[in-house]
């Protein structure tokens, strides 16, 4: 079992409650999954050039500023650094390539969780109410999240293997199943050059379908194409810099409930997650069929 | 010569507010205090998709949900009348042995799975495996029931007023199923039969005990064909 939660804001005026709406989900999600929680959030894009990578240490008192200075001594820049514990999204406008290659060199201990213009990672082991308060996610604020609580079927509990997964840019995603045929998947994708960081079935799901969208698929294509070769129970929210999409497998063998108003599209594994969100006894809720498409625009 | 009997004065309604008490406490309250108490009716406030609102009950009793269920309502039901005045979440009326269940919205998955008696009403839809492996219970849904409806059921009714899913009545044993609408596919071993007169009578009487509208031959008969009765060697797992 595992908790999914997904928030839209329509409202611009409430872009700033994101967070502090979104602690509720996660934390009525808890019961569906207690030992690790993790979120994606999406905020204000930066200019075309410029990259912000989320990085996760091994320890809450990491030395940053000494990473901070071997950065500015290796590129000759400043960088923007923000640091919440044993996380810190770096911002600067040096090409993913080339500053992957020197964290996997200079600090192979640094672990890059995200990369791209708009989202944000925090994820950890804990319980998602602990992990919630230690990463201030109340305080958040943007256009759209992702945020998942677990408990692992398919892979070890570890900081790197909690919800969400991500590949490519400003590409995640959050599942609750497990899929059958990770290793065919992942076979797939190594003879396309694709390296994988964990022995997580959802992380063979998002390099999949985020390696479609780069071959050219629209996300509606990719997930259409997932629907074939991804075998297994899945129900999979996936985040875009201006998109969310919800889909369940054929057999619909894992929840989703979708409430929408005026004001945001809300997505939980069950209604518990939503009760507490306002103008939910006017809402629309509905729940997706089996291998629906439900995708909306930021 | 037995003594006077020590009554409790109490009144015939009691609230339950899920905001304040847990869901235990309701639970209980039915389960060890409800008999004998004089209470005919609980009322039960913000259920904000709790599981297990109301399960086990064992005597006759009007319950009345304020909102949306969570997973299991009224599971394991017997005798008592309950309506939720929202939405329900997996295995509403799970295993009921008698009474009613009414669901005001709509039900998510496998709706009186199992079920041995009594009535369930689904004003709405019900979503995937609506009475799963049911064994005697009647269910009637106003709108249209999900894929792999009434797999493997085993005695009881399915009343469907809206259009079935793919694979409806697969592995059918003693299970009858009416539809209205449009069949997306049966499942293995299920066939369209024609309605007998007491077919419409039976489904008259649900639909009447339902508040309906509709005319009994609107609606189709699907049974088991029986083939899968017995085990077949030759099948090559070709049904």
């Amino acid at each position: 079992m595992c908790g999914i939660v997904g928030l839209l804001i329509k409202n611009p005026a409430m872009r700033g409650q994101l967070g502090s709406l979104m602690v509720p989900m996660l934390a009525e999600m808890a019961a569906r999954g207690p030992e690790s929680a993790g979120l994606a959030v999406f905020t204000g894009e930066l200019p075309e050039g410029d990259r912000k990578y989320s990085l996760y240490a091994p320890a809450w008192d990491y030395p940053w500023a000494d990473f901070e200075a071997a950065f500015i001594k290796r590129f000759g820049v400043e960088a923007q650094i923000v640091v919440k514990g044993n996380h810190a999204v770096l911002t600067c406008d040096e090409p993913a390539d080339v500053f992957k290659h020197w964290i996997k060199e200079a600090f192979p201990a640094l672990h890059v969780l995200a990369t791209g213009r708009v989202m944000d990672i925090y994820k950890d082991i804990g319980h998602p109410t602990d992990v919630a308060k230690r990463y201030d996610f109340s305080k958040l604020a943007g256009t759209h999240l992702i945020g998942h609580t677990r408990m692992a079927t398919e892979s070890a509990v570890t900081p790197d293997r909690a919800h969400p997964f991500t590949a490519g840019e400003d590409f995640c995603l959050v599942h609750n199943g497990s899929i059958s045929n990770p290793y065919m998947i992942r076979r797939k994708l190594e003879h396309q050059g694709i390296r994988f960081e964990t022995d997580n079935d959802t992380e063979a799901a998002t390099r999949f379908l985020e390696w479609r969208t780069r071959e050219g698929d629209s996300l509606e294509q990719a997930l259409e194409r997932g629907f074939k070769e991804l075998d297994g129970f899945y129900t999979f929210l996936i985040g875009t810099e201006n998109k969310l999409a919800l889909v369940r497998d054929a057999f619909a063998c894992k929840p989703a409930i979708v409430a929408e108003t005026e004001d945001y599209v809300a997505i939980g594994s069950e209604f518990r997650a939503l009760a507490h969100l306002p103008g939910i006894d006017h809402a629309n809720l509905f729940e997706p069929m089996p291998e629906e498409l439900h995708v909306w625009q930021v | 010569m037995a003594g006077v009997t020590a009554t409790v004065p109490t009144a015939a309604t009691r609230v339950f507010d899920l905001a304040d008490a847990p869901v235990r406490a309701l639970n209980q309250f039915l389960h060890h205090e409800l008999r004998g108490s004089g209470v005919q009716r609980v009322e039960i406030l913000n259920p904000n998709g709790a599981h297990n609102i109301a399960v086990g009950i064992d005597h006759p009793v009007t319950i009345d949900i304020q909102g949306h269920g969570g997973y299991y309502v009224a599971g394991m039901n017997k005798h008592a009348d309950v309506t939720v005045h929202g939405n329900v979440g997996w295995g509403v009326a799970e295993n009921m042995m008698s009474g009613t269940v009414r669901v005001k919205g709509f039900a998510s998955e496998s709706a009186g799975a199992t079920g041995h008696g009594g009535t369930l009403i689904i004003e709405g839809d019900a979503s995937l495996r609506c009475g799963i492996s049911m064994k005697g219970i009647d269910i009637v849904v106003g709108g249209r029931v999900g894929n792999f409806s009434a797999f493997m059921g085993q005695a009881g009714r399915l009343v469907v007023c809206g259009d079935a899913g793919d694979g409806l009545g697969d592995s059918l044993y003693e299970a009858v199923l009416y539809v209205r609408g449009k069949i997306k596919s049966l499942g293995a071993d299920a066939q369209e039969e024609p309605m007998t007169e007491a077919d419409l009578a039976g489904v008259a009487d649900l639909l009447k005990k339902a508040g309906f509208p509709y005319d009994p031959t609107e609606f189709k008969r699907v049974a088991s064909a029986r083939s899968l009765y017995h085990w077949n060697a030759d099948a090559n797992q070709e049904y």
